[in-house]
């Protein structure tokens, strides 16, 4: 058995070298699966703070998938069409330079986290999970009911964004960005856990009452983590609307939601490296059980029963020597 | 003449019909043990409740060092300096027996929004909760997860916990129970050093440790106090005798 801080260096080692190889063997499609894979592993990474460490079972995170991508979307249909998104009372403009709407990107999310955590975490338990998913499918609506911005039939960006001194149309160089933002995001949420923050986040979720008797504020210490989850998973949302240079309603429905959760659950709840090894099983699943069945769902249905009767720790659980689940 | 440092006046609470508090006033001096004993179903988790937060009375008033404190939330409480513990253990199971001192600590310090220094690694810290775990005895169990803790260890944790807030008044909810003859023994020794520290509001079911202990015992029946005073006078009540103690556990 390998440790769990082995196995993770493991996992990201790999999904590095996939697309290394394939840039070898000319096999670009390879590259962007692992592109794909990172970004999903981002938003997962993003729910799973609040998720895993925090026991927030969030069933709206696609509103924060889904901010983010209409944030690169509105952001470059108006830098494509050369129109200002508003001229009163002041100017602004679209853009396509991926800094800024990824920045755009994650305060729109923590923003629209504020609000609804607010409300939400009022709540706890099944509450909480239905009044997530109803949140989720407000924006849903909204998104389809918008004509401005493409309405049910999203909005097609011709190019992808730019990120300064790269080409982010050689998919090689996109993965390496997303890779990039990826290591950054779980150095950041690894110190986080490790943090005061951490302690009393996990602390909250395991004992709510011991963690409100030492002087511990739960559920604004449950806000923060909520809005910081939104922040992450909103910023793979502008990456994933920029991989496929097309936004649409679907990134807010709840099978957004579910899917983001899936990942999870099969790489291991509360685990930083969960959500990569999560994500990398299901694009693997949908695209080759995809090419063999139409209803290839059927098996990631059984996978998943597998792992949630079986194996709780997930992927890296059942692969590593028992260790913290909170470290 | 002294303040209290805990103040109890006039608390009435009901559910529905059921007067679960019926005019309970109670003072807690500074330096003493204060017990409060009472039969099950006399509204003595429903008075805790009222003083550590959780329920707010119909009527009535709880200061705390001369603050009224009625309306504030469990943890604005604690913040105060109103050090609790629990029946039945409220720890994280899942941490280690460190962290949940650890935890105790952030809280106390007020220190919860940082994000970025790793918090099992400050030396302020693990001094300190080095520290509480020893006068608990339980220093060779700081990596211990709490779940692999027996019954008697986790009461120990409970006041480790309590005493990280440095509070200025303990409110403990039957410490002794399930404790065993030695165990029980230890933590009354314990308790006694400790009231020098901060006053000890004691719900015991054990009446051996609550009369080696206490300075003052209150008697609650069906919400209502209804006798207040030294372990003699307590034990020589008629009507605590009645009500509670039965003839014959006085007298043995």
């Amino acid at each position: 058995m390998l440790r769990e801080t082995h196995l993770n260096g493991i996992i990201l080692l790999a999904l590095l070298i996939v697309p290394l190889v394939a840039l070898a063997l000319n096999e670009p499609f390879i590259i962007t699966l692992a592109t794909k894979v990172t970004i999903l592993a981002l938003a997962g990474v993003g729910l799973n703070l609040a998720l895993g460490q925090g026991g927030l079972i969030s069933f709206g995170h696609a509103i924060f998938f889904g901010l983010g991508g209409y944030s690169m979307g509105i952001l470059a249909s108006h830098a494509q069409s050369f129109t200002p998104l508003m001229e009163a009372p002041f100017l602004i403009e679209g853009t396509n330079l991926m800094p800024v709407i990824w920045i755009v990107a994650i305060v729109v999310s923590c923003l629209a986290a504020l609000l609804v955590g607010l409300l939400s975490l009022r709540t706890s338990g099944v509450y909480f999970i239905m009044v997530t998913l109803a949140f989720g499918q407000m924006f849903y609506y909204f998104a389809i009911s918008w004509p401005a911005y493409g309405g049910e039939d999203g909005l097609v960006i011709f190019v992808r964004n730019e990120f300064p001194g790269l080409n982010t149309l050689v998919p090689i160089q996109f993965f390496g960005l997303c890779f990039a933002v990826l290591c950054a995001v779980l150095f950041f949420v690894s110190k986080l856990n490790k943090s005061a923050f951490g302690l009393a986040l996990s602390g909250a979720h395991f004992n709510p009452e011991r963690a409100e008797t030492v002087g511990i504020d739960i559920t604004r210490v449950r806000l923060v983590a909520f809005v910081i989850s939104a922040g992450i998973t909103g910023l793979a949302g502008a990456l994933f609307a920029d991989l496929n240079r097309f936004v649409s309603p679907t990134m807010f429905s709840w099978h957004t939601s579910g899917q983001i959760m899936i990942f999870i659950i099969l790489g291991g709840v509360a685990r930083l490296y969960g959500p990569i090894a999560g994500a990398a099983v299901y694009i693997i699943l949908e695209h080759y059980l995809g090419a063999f069945s139409e209803y290839w769902q059927i098996y990631l249905g059984l996978i998943l029963l597998f792992v949630v009767l079986f194996a709780q720790g997930g992927l890296i659980g059942g692969l590593s020597k028992r260790e913290a689940a909170h470290d | 003449m002294t303040e209290p440092i805990l103040s109890v006046r006039d608390v009435h609470k009901a559910f529905g019909a059921l007067k679960a508090s019926d005019g309970i006033s109670l003072d807690l001096m500074p330096g003493e043990i204060h017990a409060l004993i009472g039969p099950n179903g006399a509204g003595k988790s429903t008075l805790i409740k009222q003083i550590a937060g959780g329920l707010t009375p119909d009527r009535g008033t709880v200061h705390f060092e001369g603050r009224e404190i009625s309306g504030d939330t469990v943890y604005e409480r604690a913040r105060l300096g109103l050090g609790r513990t629990f029946q039945i253990s409220a720890l994280a199971m899942q941490f280690t027996v460190l962290e949940n001192v650890v935890l105790g600590l952030v809280g106390e310090s007020g220190s919860v929004f940082r994000f970025f220094r790793p918090v099992m690694k400050d030396p302020a810290y693990l001094e300190r909760a080095h520290h509480a775990l020893k006068r608990v005895g339980l220093q060779d169990h700081a990596q211990t997860k709490t779940a692999e803790l027996s019954h008697g260890q986790r009461r120990q944790l409970e006041v480790a916990v309590a005493l990280t807030l440095e509070p200025k008044a303990f409110l403990m909810d039957e410490p002794m129970a399930g404790l065993g003859a030695e165990g029980s023994k230890a933590l009354t020794g314990f308790l006694r050093e400790l009231k020098a520290e901060a006053p000890i509001l004691l719900v015991e079911h054990d009446m051996d440790a609550v009369f080696a202990l206490a300075d003052r015992i209150s008697v609650l029946v069906y919400g209502k106090i209804i006798a207040t005073g030294s372990v003699a006078e307590i034990r020589a009540n008629p009507e605590v005798r009645a009500a509670y103690l039965g003839d014959e556990e006085v007298e043995a």
